[in-house]
């Protein structure tokens, strides 16, 4: 092909993914091609590794200054813009360090990802306020920061998250934190049900994708036929997410609130986790979710048998 | 990252807000130089401690000469100041503010911040000046004025007006409020703030609008462009066991418990302090290693739990998923061999090589006691800790 037609034909190529992925709730599937920014990082390098190995398609690396060479047999870009304009990638990770993460998440929407993934940790709020704003009318869904990542078992993961706890099922977990979400999933896993997509939106105070945004998807998700939500103190974001499932969500839905003891005005490790103002509290949260017939759980160790109990109820209906 | 009151105000003067003509002063001999070189009729006497509600407590008061402002600073320097911020435990008071007092017409509130859910600052106006916001908010919503900035243009002179004039201020007024708020929203954005709290801000007798009070309080994210802020941390406002651990990058917040967590990441760190209430005992602190988990960071986290006296056992849950179980527990070996603490120790980890990392806490002979599952690992350690 000459080199028009083929920028034509991943023009083609993408849009034909961009409307594929509108009716494709859980984002991403086993022909997601991912690049990664910050390959050649530590981090980068040992999760990209890991993705392969799950089976990710990771198809380009960036790292400014080492365009031109390859890293675990991946072609390495300089810009995000020659990554995807050469390899038809239509996700992103990124595992640049703070200071320049803010600057990644909008190269990745001005290369017009529809998908980013930000695991980036102890990004500067204001930052984000001012990627939030610019993102906003993009056509690019940004996933954390601070987050361990999204994957839906058995066909793609795009995060840090140990892939062998995971098992290909029905079931759509979302949820503010990345180990606890572990603990979930392995309790499920253990019980022999499924997951769908497991999202970790992130725990900081400005987000891309919130858990409003999550369950949405997973609600208009065939694939998806229950829901773990996975909350933390602090905001609101829980209660939102509360109000839509009582108004449209048929689909089972089983809620945790970390943070029970947590004393207020101190923050618990995320950002996002705290207590201000009397606002935000698990008290406030387990409330908002028990009145919508969200299923409470109260202990983090029985988040996989109410949803197992949850699911035995909704197939008795 | 907070700050006391005084530097709050020599920031926001470097950004031309209005503030009180004062000094800082860490002795009685200094309280009354700065009260004597202010020369006015009353000064006051503030003490600087990184909590709200020191008013009511004692520790602002009204001083009509030099030698009485060094009489109070005499008896506020050293004294504990219990306020509802504070906790039971109060703080020690090292540091005082003497201010010329002001004839004072009226006082608002004016808030700055990060509004989550807008993803943008958002600023909140009241006229019911020197209470407390959240009060406001519960008995009064709807006398609390916001006004959402888009964080590309910054605050907008009509929005500055909107919030004048909604306050009820006269047009006089109201012109010196528009460059007031502009400069306190520049010095919110340039020292990446994540509140700036202005309670109250007076219209003083001759018309002067004026930062009586000032709280700023700083994203720990973004210190590391703010090396002039970064030297503004008081370590005696903080805990010494948090002082530490954050030496090491440790998260950790003690709390009033017996049972010492350490648990990586944050979700998890708090959902176990959670299941340790459910089982009966109550948590030490909370502990959070990072999501990989280190064995040099077990050592480190086993140090700061042991500084704690309150301490009757440690809980540690780790998650590892990626992480080498049989790496972890070598780790905690070697930690617990190397300290020799005296407390029951219950072990619940996750990861790869989880045989193998049971079987070597097992053969240590230390003692450890190890969990299936988290709830296990709760009920474990309440028993032993007697919680």
């Amino acid at each position: 092909m000459r080199d028009g037609e083929r920028k034509g034909f991943l023009c083609l190529l993408c849009l034909v993914y961009c409307l594929y992925l509108t009716h494709m709730s859980i984002l991403i599937d086993e022909t997601t091609r991912v690049v990664v920014q910050g390959l050649t990082g530590r981090e980068g390098s040992f999760h990209a590794q890991q993705m392969i190995e799950y089976g990710t398609k990771i198809v380009a690396g960036v790292t400014p200054g080492k365009g031109g060479t390859r890293h675990l047999d991946v072609p390495v870009f300089n810009t995000l813009a020659e990554a995807v304009r050469e390899t038809g990638a239509h996700a992103s990770v990124i595992f640049v360090p703070p200071p320049f993460a803010a600057d990644a998440i909008l190269e990745a929407a001005d290369a017009g990802l529809p998908l980013v993934v930000c695991i980036t940790e102890g990004i500067p709020t204001l930052d984000m306020v001012r990627v939030a704003a610019a993102l906003r009318g993009s056509r690019t869904r940004l996933i954390g920061p601070n987050c361990p990542g999204i994957i839906s078992p058995g066909k793609c993961k795009i995060g840090i998250m140990p892939g062998r706890i995971h098992k290909q099922g029905h079931v759509g977990v979302v949820s503010r934190s990345g180990t606890l979400t572990y603990e979930a999933v392995d309790q499920l896993t253990r019980l022999g049900i499924g997951q769908s997509t497991c999202m970790g939106i992130g725990g900081d105070p400005i987000i891309g994708t919130t858990f409003l945004d999550a369950i949405r998807m997973f609600h208009e998700d065939s694939e998806t036929h229950a829901i773990v939500m996975i909350g933390e103190i602090g905001g609101s974001a829980e209660e939102k997410a509360a109000e839509f499932i009582q108004a449209h969500v048929r689909k089972p839905v089983v809620g945790f609130i970390a943070g029970q003891t947590a004393p207020p005005g101190r923050r618990m490790g995320h950002a996002g986790a705290i207590i201000s103002g009397g606002q935000g509290t698990a008290k406030e949260k387990y409330a908002a979710m028990a009145a919508t017939g969200i299923h409470c759980v109260q202990s983090p160790a029985e988040i996989g048998q109410t949803l197992a109990t949850a699911l035995g109820k909704a197939a008795a209906k | 990252m907070k700050i006391h009151e005084y530097q709050a105000k020599a920031i926001l003067a470097r950004y031309g807000v209005p503030t009180p003509r004062g000094e800082v002063a860490f002795s009685k001999e200094e309280a009354r130089v700065v009260a004597d070189n202010l020369g006015t009729p009353v000064v006051v006497v503030k003490a600087q401690i990184h909590a709200g509600g020191r008013g009511k407590a004692g520790g602002v008061k009204l001083a009509r000469s030099a030698d009485e402002a060094a009489e109070l600073a005499g008896k506020m320097l050293g004294m504990k100041l219990v306020t509802p911020q504070t906790g039971a435990a109060g703080r020690i008071v090292k540091r005082l503010l003497i201010e010329e007092g002001l004839d004072i017409k009226r006082e608002l509130y004016l808030g700055l911040l990060v509004d989550r859910a807008a993803a943008a600052p958002v600023f909140m106006a009241s006229a019911a000046g020197g209470m407390e916001i959240e009060e406001v908010a519960r008995e009064h919503p709807e006398a609390i004025l916001r006004e959402t900035i888009h964080p590309a243009v910054g605050l907008q002179p009509y929005q500055a007006r909107k919030l004048a004039f909604g306050l009820g201020l006269t047009p006089e007024v109201a012109a010196l409020a528009v460059p007031f708020l502009q400069a306190l929203y520049r010095a919110f954005i340039e020292s990446d703030g994540s509140l700036a709290e202005i309670n109250p801000c007076v219209v003083t007798g001759d018309g002067r609008l004026v930062a009586l009070d000032a709280k700023m309080t700083f994203d720990d994210n973004a210190l590391y462009r703010h090396k002039d802020l970064r030297e503004l941390r008081d370590l005696d406002e903080e805990d010494p066991l948090e002082v530490e651990a954050s030496k090491y990058g440790l998260n950790y917040i003690k709390l009033d418990g017996t049972v010492g967590c350490m648990v990586n990441g944050a979700g998890l760190a708090m959902a176990t302090m959670d299941i340790i209430k459910l089982a009966g005992g109550a948590p030490a602190n909370f502990l959070d290693v990072g999501g990989g988990a280190s064995a040099e960071q077990v050592k480190n986290a086993f140090k700061i739990l042991m500084s704690d006296r309150a301490v009757r056992g440690v809980f540690i849950n780790i998650f590892g998923g990626i992480l080498r179980c049989d790496v972890l527990a070598t780790g905690v070996v070697a930690a617990a061999q190397e300290l020799q603490f005296k407390v029951p120790v219950v072990v619940r980890m996750e990861g790869t090589n989880v045989e193998q990392g049971k079987e070597i806490l097992r053969k240590s002979g230390l003692g450890f006691a190890v969990a299936d599952g988290m709830k296990d690992g709760a009920e474990k350690i309440v028993k032993l800790a007697g919680a």
